[in-house]
């Protein structure tokens, strides 16, 4: 089985996220980049998968030089080889059309990603390379397992699971439990060295939307303190002042 | 012409999420001198569908085919890009959900759209298209323009308030062709909590943290949680460990909620909690400890015991009622 795993190259969820350039640009200035934490499921689950039925297992990112060290710690984690499209990542659009052409050239009979990633927050680009390629596309799936051509998942809905299946090949979006993050050992780290990392241009142009100015929320007042042995005192609060009572 | 909404429903009950989407896009039509159509999939019946027109929708297309009550993705797409051809619609609204972004994603290829999720405001047409979206799991605002004649906007919960005052509105069979191709998923069972509040839709979520000790105590949040009509939620450690089903996991990497009220109990606040919880309007914390991260986060506190904060809290709130 041939496995593409699409990750992001994101702020660490304990960032401050703040602008510069008059609000236009988001300001790396003391900020840790990370593998998604959704795509790192993805990449968990994909390894496991490979360790049971063999096959090769590709990382891809769409990304400026900056994201290698991100794509090193993915081939730590076990893939085999990677390829970075060398292209800020500008739109859903964008990054769709990449992922869609090294996809078909690949030949990948699953391609995992992360059901969003940790900065916009989209959830759109594995239903958009599913169009694009005419192949299901499944998310959010908390569960995978391939049996023969088929693939067995759980996902998430409103309040439960819906369990599904669906045969190879498929594009899913994955978050937890579908499995655990991998920490990388040192065996991984020093492989992955010399793993392949194949730099590919960007096939197209193409995008729909720009962000044009970045916003913070406004800060929060202090909190109003209750004793705790007067909580009729809160609910009075609830009820006349925020008045959601 | 019209704008388009599509709707969801769970065993037949139509989601105030996309009751939402349905005024949300009331107001924008009635900025654009447009009106209001719904697509509605499954068995529903005439009594939900007239939700649809009290939100603000002149016009229901009721897709009536039962293969559709389920979430399939593939299909869901193919006959919404139907309805949306039908009504020569330029912009697709829903609500964001778990089956709303994988539709709207597809539905983006199929139509030619520009798509923005997350929207949390009325776009601003003065010059451009212009929608304000929220960003890095609620930290950030970003002001996108999209540059696509044909458009689809997922909007987030609360963007604008519920309409329940529209006029009735008709009720239109509608058939779709669909092909096997789009049934290519095949859902063998489903899991789910009936009876309930649901988490992402609720207005008010009480939710408990590694505070609450064990499972076992869980009776606590849960009384407080049905005296308020609550959804109940947890952090997720308490998920993780399996005190609680997955679905209730609130953060970062669990569910976002926007309810107008989140009251957490024995959670610290940590960084990736509180992504999945700053949209809410009124945040109570109810933590022993007065350092705890969470009150810096909290528009009311409490400093005290959980297990006896709560059953007082849950006999008030009872008295109020
Ligand atoms: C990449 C990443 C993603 C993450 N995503 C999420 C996420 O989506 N959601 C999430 O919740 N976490 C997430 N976390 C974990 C997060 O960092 C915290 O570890 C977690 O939120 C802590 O859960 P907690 O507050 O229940 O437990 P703790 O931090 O252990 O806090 C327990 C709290 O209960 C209080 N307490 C104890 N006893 C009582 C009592 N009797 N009465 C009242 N209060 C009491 C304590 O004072 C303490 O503040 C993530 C972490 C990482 C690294």
């Amino acid at each position: 089985m041939k496995i593409l795993v699409c990750i992001t190259h994101v702020p660490d969820t304990t960032s401050k996220i703040q602008f510069t350039d008059n609000n236009t640009k988001f300001d790396k200035n003391g900020v840790q980049f990370i593998i998604g934490p959704y795509d790192d499921y993805a990449l968990a689950r994909a390894v496991e998968l490979k360790e049971q039925s063999g096959g090769s297992l590709t990382v891809l990112n769409v990304g400026e030089a900056e994201t290698e060290p991100t794509i090193r710690k993915a081939l730590a984690i076990g893939a085999d080889e990677a390829i970075r499209v060398n292209a800020f990542p500008k739109d859903s659009l964008f990054v769709a059309n990449q992922i869609a052409h090294y996809a078909k050239e690949g030949g990948y009979d699953l391609i995992l990603m992360g059901r969003e990633s940790i900065d916009f927050n989209g959830g759109m680009v594995h239903g958009m390379v599913g169009e694009i390629l005419g192949m299901p596309s499944i998310s959010p799936v908390m569960k995978l397992d391939i049996e023969g051509n088929i693939g067995k998942m759980a996902r998430e809905i409103e309040g439960g699971k819906e369990y599904l299946e669906v045969s190879l090949p498929f594009i899913a979006g994955c978050q937890e439990p579908i499995s655990e993050w991998k920490i990388p050992n040192m065996r991984g780290i020093m492989s992955a060295r010399t793993k392949p990392l194949n730099v590919v241009e960007a096939i197209s142009e193409e995008t729909s939307t720009a962000v044009d100015a970045f916003q913070l929320p406004p800060a929060k007042g202090a909190v109003k303190l209750i004793d705790k042995d007067n909580v009729e005192e809160l609910v009075k609060l609830l009820k006349n002042e925020a008045k959601v009572l | 012409m019209s704008i388009l909404v599509y709707i969801e429903q769970a065993e037949g009950a139509i989601k105030k999420t996309s009751l939402e989407a349905v005024s949300y896009a009331r107001a924008l039509a009635d900025n654009e001198g447009t009106g209001v159509t719904a697509v509605a999939m499954g068995s529903i019946e005439n009594s939900q569908l007239a939700k649809v027109g009290a939100a603000g929708a002149d016009k229901v297309l009721h897709v009536n085919n039962e293969r559709l009550n389920a979430g399939i993705i593939q299909a869901h797409a193919s006959a919404v890009a139907q309805a949306y051809k039908k009504v020569e619609a330029k912009t697709l609204i829903l609500a964001k959900s778990s089956l709303g972004d994988a539709v709207a994603a597809r539905l983006a290829i199929k139509l030619n759209a520009g798509l923005v999720s997350n929207v949390t405001d009325l776009p601003d047409t003065s010059s451009g298209y212009k929608v304000k979206r929220s960003i890095y799991t609620g930290k950030a605002f970003a002001e996108t323009s999209i540059s696509t004649e044909h458009k689809i906007l997922a909007v987030k919960k609360n963007a604008v308030d519920l309409k329940t005052d529209g006029v009735e509105a008709e009720v239109e069979l509608f058939e779709v062709a669909l092909s096997e191709d789009d049934f290519s998923a095949k859902i063998t069972s489903t899991d789910q909590a009936t009876g309930d509040v649901l988490l992402p839709e609720a207005d008010i979520v009480v939710s408990g943290g590694r505070g609450m000790k064990g499972p076992e105590n869980w009776n606590l949040i849960e009384d407080l949680a049905k005296s308020l009509g609550a959804a109940t939620g947890c952090s997720k450690p308490v998920s993780d460990i399996g005190w609680r089903p997955h679905h209730e996991h609130v953060g970062q990497t669990g569910v976002k909620v926007a309810p107008t009220l989140y009251i957490a109990i024995g959670i610290s606040g940590a960084i990736q909690h509180l992504a999945g919880v700053n949209s809410s309007k009124y945040i109570v914390v109810i933590n022993k400890d007065a350092d705890a991260p969470f009150f810096k986060a909290a528009d009311y506190g409490i400093v005290g015991d959980a297990f006896e904060v709560l059953p007082k809290l849950t006999e008030a709130v009872k008295a109020l009622k």
